[in-house]
């Protein structure tokens, strides 16, 4: 146990020191390119006077430049203060934290889905290599990993919702109608179905491609020959041996994932309109909300770094000959 | 040089496996087609596809003038489905070969040379590939203003970090050979050993890695453009899409979403498969499985 909280405790100043260097990354970038967003504020026409006097006070950006690295620091760390937004007039904090819960239904509901369907469709093809299940599986996964998330999600939207009918074309819920109680989630998870179906879709390629050479892996192995040279039935060997230590590798990804699965639901909740941080990066593109797309940046970047760590944690538990790899 | 001249012969061979293997062939032919529409395209266009037409015009669906009908502001969609054909491989082909120079440099510099220096670099490395692409790239292309050699600059410095790791663990093994040692012996200096001896013996991987980032910038473009970050100039085939989106008309204007969404489509899947047949090729006991 001393060795796993000496691992873990690198690991959480590893983290830390990561997210630190993002937030300074953040500031150097919007400062460095010719669109400063302190300049942008001031030519900022939906910015009053009132509002800009404030900014400047509050992040110091008269001063010089290595006093607003400080004064941004202090108001980040110190009040979760990240500025001011343009389009909606309210603390950038705020207007993301709004955001958050839909997008994490998405994010979650769609994990959740793909794993379950993508590692029992590798788990079969690997067990099966070479046979014509085993290659429509992986051609299959292969182009729905590729396909950009975005093209996805209007091919659903013109199949399922246009031609077919049977989804709406996007939102949340249905505006008109204001559903409460059972009504209204039903409502949710009915506007939920394609764009979750658009990032599983993603997903499972990834599974099942890490599953299947997983899977390839682990049946080399003696004990399986073992288990099955004792007589157990097939589905014995597959479901209590093999399966469980392929599963493994499933767990990190499943970290990493979270990473990617950024760029996936910035697509998919653009398209379908769903109100989470992905459409939230759209709009703010879109009106050059530059303080809210700066706060996101760091809130994305900050997810993915926490992601990372917990799996790390995680994985090191499970497994103990990380920790006496030393680095991890 | 010899070394280069023997790794190009080889690079040939390898050609022909992957017109053997069946996602390979498919990535081939896909990519020359486009290739001679990229090509040919100014034959091939029927009218200018950034010239504006007359209001009457405007959302016309396909007929003889218009063969794949026109946009909101009356231009004309078959000719902008071709020049997209352009811009996405223009973009992939220069992004790629901008990612694969910065990565291939210091992939081959921090390998070489190793030490502090190297941990130094892969810090920077493992830094830069942690932090989401996307977002990175849309904050990025936001900032310094819609174009498209802006766009081929924001993939390459969002990708070259995964080029570095790839390069440098095959320098790793490579300069441990006994033929980077013979040379050494004979008074061969570093500039030799890293680009005569060490660089030829990883062309084969630089080439799947820029079959890959293709792969990677094309798809990319093709996001940011339909997120609103194209060059308006240069109609791509993401800014197609995002035109239909925007002007709600998405799911109402069919001809105007399926030439655009195809052909990125097909486009990114083969080049895919391809990339997938160079990995099988390079992995070690292809050729013997095969009995070739």
């Amino acid at each position: 146990m001393k060795g796993y909280l000496g691992f873990a405790i690198r690991k959480i100043s590893a983290a830390a020191i990561t997210i630190f260097a993002v937030i300074c990354v953040n500031f150097v970038i919007f400062r460095l390119v010719p669109g400063d967003p302190v300049r942008l504020l001031f030519s900022d026409p939906r910015a009053s006077a009132a509002q800009i006097r404030e900014m400047r006070e509050r992040f110091g950006l008269d001063r010089p430049l290595f006093e607003q690295f400080l004064a941004y620091l202090r108001q980040l760390f110190l009040h979760g203060d990240m500025g001011m937004s343009f389009v909606h007039r309210r603390p950038v904090m705020e207007v993301i934290m709004g955001r958050v819960p839909q997008t994490l239904l998405l994010v979650l509901t769609a994990l959740f889905i793909a794993v379950i369907v993508g590692t029992l469709l590798g788990a079969l093809a690997g067990w099966r290599t070479g046979t014509r299940f085993d290659a429509t599986v992986v051609s299959f996964s292969l182009a729905m990993y590729s396909i950009p998330t975005f093209a996805l999600g209007i091919i659903l939207l013109l199949v399922f919702a246009l031609i077919l009918g049977w989804f709406p074309l996007g939102g949340m819920y249905s505006v008109e109608l204001s559903l409460t109680g059972w009504a209204h989630l039903r409502d949710v998870a009915w506007h939920l179905v394609l764009p979750a179906g658009s990032v599983v879709l993603w997903y499972i390629g990834e599974y099942v491609i890490l599953t299947r050479s997983a899977m390839q892996d682990v049946l080399d192995q003696d004990y399986i020959t073992a288990a099955r040279a004792k007589g157990l039935k097939e589905s014995v060997v597959l479901g209590r041996h093999a399966l469980r230590n392929a599963i493994l590798p499933v767990v990190t990804v499943t970290g990493m994932n979270i990473a990617f699965a950024v760029a996936g639901i910035i697509q998919a909740e653009t398209v379908f309109r769903w109100p989470g941080i992905g459409r939230l990066m759209y709009e703010s593109v879109v009106r050059r909300d530059y303080p809210v797309l700066q706060g996101l940046f760091v809130i994305f970047a900050v997810a993915v770094v926490l992601a990372n760590l917990i799996v790390d944690l995680i994985y090191g538990y499970i497994d103990p000959r990380i920790k006496v790899g030393g680095q991890g | 040089m010899s070394s280069l001249v023997r790794e190009l012969e080889r690079l040939k061979e390898n050609f022909g496996l992957i017109l053997r293997h069946r996602m390979g062939l498919v990535g081939v032919v896909v990519l020359v087609f486009f290739g001679v529409i990229a090509i040919f395209a100014p034959y091939l266009r029927t009218v200018d596809p950034a010239r504006t037409g007359l209001a009457i015009n405007v959302l016309k669906p396909p007929s003889s003038e218009f063969w794949f009908g026109t946009d909101h502001l009356a231009r004309d969609i078959w000719s902008q489905t071709i020049y997209g054909t352009r811009i996405a491989l223009t973009v992939g082909f220069f992004a790629a070969g901008v990612t694969v120079f910065i990565g291939t440099l210091i992939g081959l510099l921090g390998g070489y040379f190793g030490g502090r220096f190297e941990e130094v670099l892969m810090r920077i490395v493992d830094f830069f590939m942690l932090l989401p692409s996307l977002p990175l790239m849309i904050i990025l292309a936001a900032l310094l203003g819609p174009s498209i050699w802006n766009i081929v600059l924001v993939i390459g410095i969002t990708y070259w970090p995964w080029t570095a790791r790839v390069i440098r663990s095959q320098v790793l093994s490579i300069k441990e050979r006994a033929f980077v040692e013979a040379s050494r012996s004979i008074g061969a200096g570093d500039p030799l050993l890293i680009f005569g001896e060490i660089m030829p013996n990883v062309v084969p991987l630089i080439f799947a890695q820029v079959i890959l980032l293709v792969t990677e910038a094309i798809y990319a473009e093709a996001v940011l453009a339909f997120l609103g970050l194209g060059d308006p100039r240069t109609i791509s085939w993401g800014m197609m899409l995002n035109f239909a989106f925007e002007s709600g008309v998405l799911h109402r204007k069919l001809y105007w979403v399926i030439p655009p969404l195809t052909c990125i489509v097909v486009l990114i899947v083969s080049l895919t498969f391809l990339g997938t047949a160079i990995s099988d090729i390079l992995k070690p006991g292809y050729r013997e499985a095969r009995g070739l």
